[in-house]
Parts: structure tokens; sequence; C-alpha cells
């Protein structure tokens, strides 16, 4: 089995800091690191290549330092790694970006299967993996949290909504966008890493693949962003403090005068 | 101009042939854009067994046009079908402007229809507007978990799709005067696609179900110290008749499932109270949270980031406030209950 897992460096919001003055970000800190969520869809691919065996190839689309991010999948235990830069690709909207990962896909892998996160923490959009779906005409099961059964031929899914989970059958090929619940990302192994070390990274652009110019980078985007805004999110509302006993009672009361005056009790 | 051309479309969103209230809120913002266009607005059904009923209270919500597409095969969402008929319908009528719902289904439908009618689409919005002079959908969305608000259009393309977060708008008040057309739409059998077979729906269990559609959400955090704790969060959600939430902290410590997971990497809720009690308040949990009307916070450390976002904040210790508030809010209730024996009879 052929598994494709597309993986999206990010900035790592997880260092972003606020600002506490004008409670804005302060984005210097923020470095480059693998989508968090795409974790979840490495960690299910070698899950189900360890146990109905198969090739997992890792393919991104950004700049040169993604190269990074591809290597620790490869230390985690995938095979292979596509690393697509070119001047090109950029500024592309998800539409151009599933273009331009589903024409490597269909040009380049054969594929059984296409696991993709449920959505990049930077743009939140989960678009880009029903998008690849549809450039390529195969089915699409999003938010899964589950692999039910595998025969070869169908997998059985359930994925999470707001009203509970839907389990659903699925023919391959086909793509899957899963949720964190799916599994916990295992950690790579010192000799993953050794092997990663010595695994080299294709990296290709525009020239290598038969795109429409048209449709790729920010010229093949239908959306543009047109203002940009750094929303303050400090209210700053009235705060008790709590050190005696009477501070306690007047703390609730005064919770509940705020619960009745906005009509919430 | 053909019936259609133009038209500002949403897609209503049922499930067991009962509509959601994302199909009502849809057409809310629907109908200022409709209105600030001047053409019509339609609402689409796609489902199976949904009432005559159901479809006449799109109209009562906004809507001049309702498209009724019924078929059993069409009874529970499978993308692939879903995406089929919609894209007939947008070649056949040539809609200005598409809006779903930010849920698991418009998140996943819309972007496979947009890639068919090659067009553009705005995931997760929280504001719509029309550019005076063009005409142009502006569509204004929550970026890098909530730290920015982008405004993005799509120039050149039809239909501007976007896909609209839930609660961000009230449903207009249902209108029973409205007059508009129900129009069914035959199904043709090429637009089914039987590659996916659904089997079932398991239901969520607690509390999980409802936290994107109540609207007080009451969370706990690393504060609780321990799963047994919960029981905290959850008597004071029983008598808030509230949801329960929780950050990632308690839920990567098994003290409650995922589904109540609020945040980047869980829920975004938009609740018109939403409490925080032994949460920090980083980045990524605001991230989930930053539409609600009211943010109210307990927790021991004064300097807590969830402070500069409390509307009320409590600095205390959180285990002897939870219980307090919760006696207090009682003793409220039955106050007001002497007073008025249909208090909090709903
Ligand atoms: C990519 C990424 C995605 C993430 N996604 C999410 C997400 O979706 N949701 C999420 O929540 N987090 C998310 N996180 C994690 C996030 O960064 C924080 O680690 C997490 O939110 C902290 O949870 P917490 O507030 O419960 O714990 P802590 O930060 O440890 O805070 C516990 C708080 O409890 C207070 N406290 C302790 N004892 C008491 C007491 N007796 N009474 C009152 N207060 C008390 C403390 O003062 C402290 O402020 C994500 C992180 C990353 C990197
Ligand atoms: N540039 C990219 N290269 C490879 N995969 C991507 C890229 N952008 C998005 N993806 C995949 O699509 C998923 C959803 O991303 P998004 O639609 O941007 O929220 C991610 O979790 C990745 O699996």
């Amino acid at each position: 089995m052929h598994i494709v897992v597309p993986i999206k460096q990010v900035p790592d919001t997880a260092r972003v800091k606020l600002d506490p003055v004008t409670g804005t970000m302060i984005r210097s800190e923020a470095d480059a690191v693998m989508n968090p969520l795409d974790l979840y869809a490495v960690e299910t691919a070698l899950r189900l290549k360890e146990q109905y065996g198969g090739w997992i190839t890792v393919l991104s689309m950004g700049p040169k330092s993604a190269a990074r991010s591809i290597k620790e999948d490869l230390a985690m235990g995938c095979d292979e790694g596509i690393l697509l830069s070119d001047k090109a690709f950029a500024g592309s909207d998800t539409w151009a970006t599933s273009y331009t990962l589903s024409t490597v896909i269909r040009q380049s892998l054969s594929f059984d299967l296409i696991i993709a996160g449920e959505r990049a923490t930077d743009g939140d959009t989960g678009q880009v993996g029903p998008g690849i779906a549809a450039w390529l005409d195969i089915p699409v099961a999003t938010y899964v949290s589950r692999i039910l059964s595998f025969d070869g031929n169908r997998i059985e899914v359930a994925r999470l909504t707001e009203d509970g989970y839907e389990r659903l059958s699925v023919p391959l090929p086909s793509v899957l966008t899963v949720v964190k619940e799916i599994a916990v990302p295992r950690l790579p192994t010192l000799r993953g890493i050794l092997k990663a070390r010595s695994l080299e990274i294709a990296v290709r652009g525009k020239a290598d693949y038969p795109f429409q110019d048209e449709y790729l980078g920010l010229q093949g985007s239908p959306t543009r962003v047109v203002k940009i805004e750094t929303p303050l999110i400090s209210r700053k509302g009235a705060v008790v403090t709590i050190k005696t006993e009477e501070d306690l009672s007047q703390a609730a009361e005064e919770f509940v005068r705020f619960l009745s005056q906005k009509g919430l009790i | 101009m053909e019936p259609g051309e133009n038209e500002v479309w949403t897609l209503a969103e049922q499930r067991e042939g009962k509509l959601k209230p994302i199909s009502y809120e849809l057409l809310a913002w629907g109908r200022s854009l409709a209105d600030k266009l001047n053409v019509p607005l339609a609402s689409l059904v796609i489902g199976n067994g949904i009432s005559q009923d159901a479809l006449e209270s799109l109209i009562h919500g906004g809507a001049d046009r309702v498209y009724s597409i019924q078929h059993p095969l069409l009874t529970h969402f499978i993308c692939e079908s879903y995406a089929r008929v919609l894209q007939h319908l947008i070649q056949e009528h040539h809609p200005a402007v598409l809006l779903g719902g930010a849920t698991t289904t418009g998140r996943t439908l819309l972007p496979y229809v947009a890639i068919k009618v090659h067009t553009g689409l705005t995931a997760d919005c929280t504001g719509l507007d029309i550019e005076p002079g063009t005409g142009n959908l502006l569509q204004t969305r929550p970026a890098i978990g909530g730290n920015i608000l982008a405004t993005i259009k799509t120039p050149n393309h039809r239909p501007q799709m976007a896909t609209i977060r839930p609660r961000s708008k009230q449903p207009l008040c249902p209108d029973p005067s409205r007059a508009g057309v129900i129009e069914s739409i035959i199904v043709q059998e090429e637009w089914l696609d039987n590659r996916v077979q659904f089997l079932g729906r398991d239901p969520l269990g607690e509390e999980g179900d409802g936290l994107e559609g109540s609207d007080i959400v009451v969370s706990g955090g690393k504060g609780l110290r321990k799963g047994e704790n919960f029981s905290l969060i959850r008597g004071l959600a029983q008598e808030l008749r509230a949801a329960v939430g929780a950050s990632r902290e308690a839920v990567d410590r098994g003290w409650i499932s995922y589904p109540h997971q609020v945040g980047l990497s869980g829920k975004t809720i938009a609740p018109k109270l939403y409490i925080a009690i032994g949460i920090s308040g980083s980045i990524q949990h605001l991230a989930g949270i930053k539409s609600s009307e009211q943010i109210a916070a307990v927790n021991l450390d004064p300097n807590a980031p969830i402070f500069q976002v409390a509307d009320f904040g409590i600095v205390g210790d959180l285990f002897q406030v939870v219980p307090r508030i919760r006696d207090r809010i009682r003793k409220y209730r039955l106050e007001k209950q002497k007073e008025d024996p249909a208090y909090g009879c709903t």
C-alpha cells in the first residue's frame, strides 16, 4: 500500500507571545515548525503501514526550510520525502495548493491513500484535503477519529461530527483527514534520526511536472487577501481578588449579579 | 435574468430530516447581503424526508426561494453526491454567492465543490459585507490562531463561496407572513455517487454534544489537579444549564474526552458566556473562545493571561470559589422561583 501524507510547515504558534500592554501578537519569536496537526496524519500512516505493509511518501509545498519538517517525518518512519519549492508556487491559496499537490500525486505517485491533517494551524482552513480529493475525483472522509477496519479495497472509518461519530465505508484510493483523537504521535527513534539523515529529500519545482501555469501560485488563486488587522483581544473586565472569607461571599454575590445583568440566569 | 442568476444562496444543514440552527443563521447573513445587492436570497436543502413545514420555515427565516433536493440516497451527508448536486445547480443557475456553515459538513463539502466549479472559498468567516461599487463579497476571518483578522475577496470567480462560523449571527425572527417559492429539484441518477457507504451514527455521550450550540460553556483546566475534580465543573455547568469544556492539558491527562477540548486544536466556540476555571489562557486556548460574548475566569494567579480577556475575573482558589458560586446561583434561582413560579421553566 502506498500512502501519501501532505504536510505543511507553519509558524510555531506555541512560541507566539502576546504583548501584555497592547494585547497584540509579538511575531519575532515565532519559528517555523511542522503543522502540529499533521503529526496525527503521519502517525496514522505509520500505523497502517505497520499493520498492512507499504510505503509512505511525505509531500510538502513550501520554502526550502520545510525540508527540516520532512526529515522529522522520515525519522518517525516515513520512507520518502518530496519538497515542492519554487517561486512560481508562492502566494497559493487552498485552490492553487490543492491543484499543485494533486498534480504531483497524479503524475508521479501511484497511491492508495492520501492522509492529510485536519487543518493547518496558520491558515486554519482544512480545505486542502477535500480539495485534493476533488482534483483527483476520489472520495474523501474528513475529521476521521478512528480506523475501524481495512480489507485492502475498502477502509471503514469513524468521523467526529457535531452530533457524534459517523461510520463510513470508503473505497481506495481516497483521501482521509484525521483529528487528534486518532492516535498519539510517536517520537522519532535514534535509529530513525540516523536513517533520516542519510535519506535524500527530492526538491522539485515547476519544471518537473506538467502544470498549467495559470493555475499556480498567486496568479492561480481565486481569493485575494485585501486587509489584515491585528485585533486587540484585551477586555479588562472587573476582577475580584479573594483573600478572606468575606471576599469569597462578595465574589459569589458579584458573579451572580454579573450573570443576571447579562441575562444569563 | 434567469431564475437563480446572481442570487445569494445559503446551504441549509439537516440531520435526519431536521434543520440545524446554522441554516437560519446563514439566512440572516444572506438576507443582509441580498438586500445590499438587491437580488433574491435562496436556501438549498439537500436530504430526505424534510417536511413542508421545515421548508417553509426557511422562507419565514428570510429566504425568497427554497431549492428542495430530496432523495433516499441523499439522506446522509455523503460528500461526493452532495457535491455533484451543488455543482450541477451552480452550473445551471450561476449564483453570485454561496454560503455554508463552518461545520464538519460545510468544511468538507464546500472545498470539494469550490475545486469542481473553479472558484475561491474562504473558511470560517465571522464577518461578511458587500464592497460598495464592485458588489464583491468581503469575507472576514480570524487566522493564525485568532491573532489576526484577514479580509478576503474573490474578485474574478463566481460564485463567491464562504463557510461561516456557527453562532456568528443571530437568526432573524421567524416571520410567518413572508412569502416565497419552494422549488423541488428532480434528482438525476448521475448525481448520486455510491462509492462511499454510510454505515451509521454513534452519539457522543456525556455533555460533549452541544458544546458548539450551548449558550454557556464551563471549562476546566490543569488547575483542577485530577480527573475526579471535574465533578466541580460538571456541577456548576448543571446549575447553569451549560455544556462542559476543557483545556488541552485536561484532555491530554485523560480527565475528559477530546470532543470537549476547546482551542486551536479542539473546538472553536462562541457562547454567550464562557467560564474558564483553572485555565491559564494560553494563546492556543484563547483561539477557541475569542468570539464569546462574555468571558469569566477563576484562577489563583492574578497574572494568568486569561484575565486579559475576561469580563469578570475571580482571583482565588477554584476549590473554594466554584462550590460557593454554585450555591449562590442555586439560592438565586430558588428566590426567583418563589417570586415567580414560572421562572426557569423552559
Ligand atoms: C499546536 C498547539 C495546539 C494547542 N491547542 C490547544 C487547544 O486546542 N486547547 C488548549 O486548551 N490548549 C492547546 N494547546 C496547549 C496550550 O499551549 C496550553 O498548554 C494549555 O492550554 C494549558 O492548559 P491549562 O490552562 O489547563 O494549564 P496551565 O497553563 O498549566 O494552567 C493551569 C492554571 O490553573 C491555575 N490554577 C492552579 N491551581 C488552581 C486553583 N486551585 N484554583 C484556581 N486556579 C488554579 C494556574 O494558576 C494556571 O493558570 C496547544 C498547544 C500547541 C503547541
Ligand atoms: N503547502 C502544503 N503542502 C503540503 N500539504 C499541505 C499544504 N497545505 C496544506 N496541506 C495539507 O492540508 C491540510 C489542511 O491544510 P489547510 O487546508 O491549509 O488548513 C494540512 O494539514 C496538510 O496535510
